[in-house]
């Protein structure tokens, strides 16, 4: 494999974009905050957000799917952390996510709508919400 | 502790995102007996006395949590540097930014593995905040032979919004490409 310039990248993501298209893009608008504070590292986010980022392609989510990183959301003891937003689902923030939580989230709570309910924790800590 | 050197980078960068800067530059300079990044940005700086008490393990400006007795970033970065025979710099000015470096002797057996690159890179410039990231890195290890930069602006130009997951299966696959030689 070779460098690939920058009009490369550009004409892939124009094929890409022109298949997504003729997808239906229902349900849109589905977000996944993955926690990389000090704390978010340490436990090992940044396997957690690969592993999103596979489990999504493979299930040919990614047009569907921001996927945005944070920094500490206060529940340190929890790591990796991560929120989950999407249409007709609570918001919920999922806990101790590893790569197979993370794959599971996406099977489960994105595709099959059915909270994981041992991974969930509380709202953000108070002094988060505070902060914001 | 941070498992990789690739987190400590990320850990600092993340500090330097959320410094209110405006452009962060990072360079990672790999050779075959060294490692060393930069990490540049012209937010908030600190006075002398604050970065003293930010290398303080257990000091924390009490901005984002309150409560809270405990600041590690900084820390682990000078201990994890100092136990494998590298070190660290840190300059700051008060309203112009802060500077921190740090390098890693490759050939030490208590320097930690480096980690994957190119993922390091992708969640470098999807770190919120600042309107630009210039990510610079040189690779001159094991007989590959490699430079390249890479800009946030330049990239949200070619794939769009970087947070759509569609664009960071794509960003990978261009920093990948990157690593390849000349």
């Amino acid at each position: 494999m070779a460098k690939m310039t920058l009009e490369e990248l550009r004409k892939l993501r124009d094929s890409k974009k022109n298949d997504l298209r003729k997808r239906d893009t229902e349900g849109k608008n589905i977000q996944v905050i993955v926690g990389m504070g000090t704390c978010g590292i340490a436990a090992g986010a940044k396997v957690t957000l690969d592993a999103f980022l596979k489990a999504l392609d493979e299930k040919n989510l990614v047009d569907q799917v921001l996927v945005r990183q944070t920094g500490c959301m206060g529940l340190c003891h929890s790591e990796p952390t991560v929120e989950v937003l999407m249409p007709g689902m609570p918001t919920v923030i999922y806990g101790k996510v590893d790569a197979k939580a993370a794959k599971d989230i996406v099977e489960k709570h994105l595709i099959g709508r059915e909270l994981l309910d041992n991974l969930i924790l509380d709202r953000p800590a108070v002094d988060i919400i505070n902060a914001k | 502790m941070h498992f990789t050197v690739s987190d400590l980078v990320l850990d600092i960068v993340q500090n330097a995102a959320e410094a209110q800067s405006s452009i962060v530059t990072v360079t990672l300079e790999e050779s075959d007996t060294q490692f060393r990044f930069t990490v540049q940005d012209n937010g908030k700086g600190m006075t002398s006395e604050e970065l003293q008490r930010a290398l303080d393990p257990f000091h924390t400006d009490g901005i984002k949590h309150p409560h809270r007795k405990v600041g590690l970033g900084l820390p682990f970065l000078v201990q994890t540097a100092e136990q494998c025979g590298g070190g660290w710099d840190i300059t700051s000015k008060k309203g112009q930014g802060t500077m921190v470096t740090a390098w890693f002797n490759l050939e030490n057996v208590d320097t930690p593995p480096l980690g994957d690159i190119p993922p390091l890179i992708r969640m470098i410039l999807l770190l919120s905040g600042p309107e630009e990231f210039v990510v610079r890195r040189s690779l001159h290890r094991g007989g590959r032979d490699t430079n390249y930069e890479v800009r946030k602006t330049e990239l949200q130009d070619v794939l769009g919004n970087l947070e759509e997951a569609g664009s960071q299966v794509l960003l990978d696959q261009y920093l990948r490409s990157l690593e390849e030689e000349d």
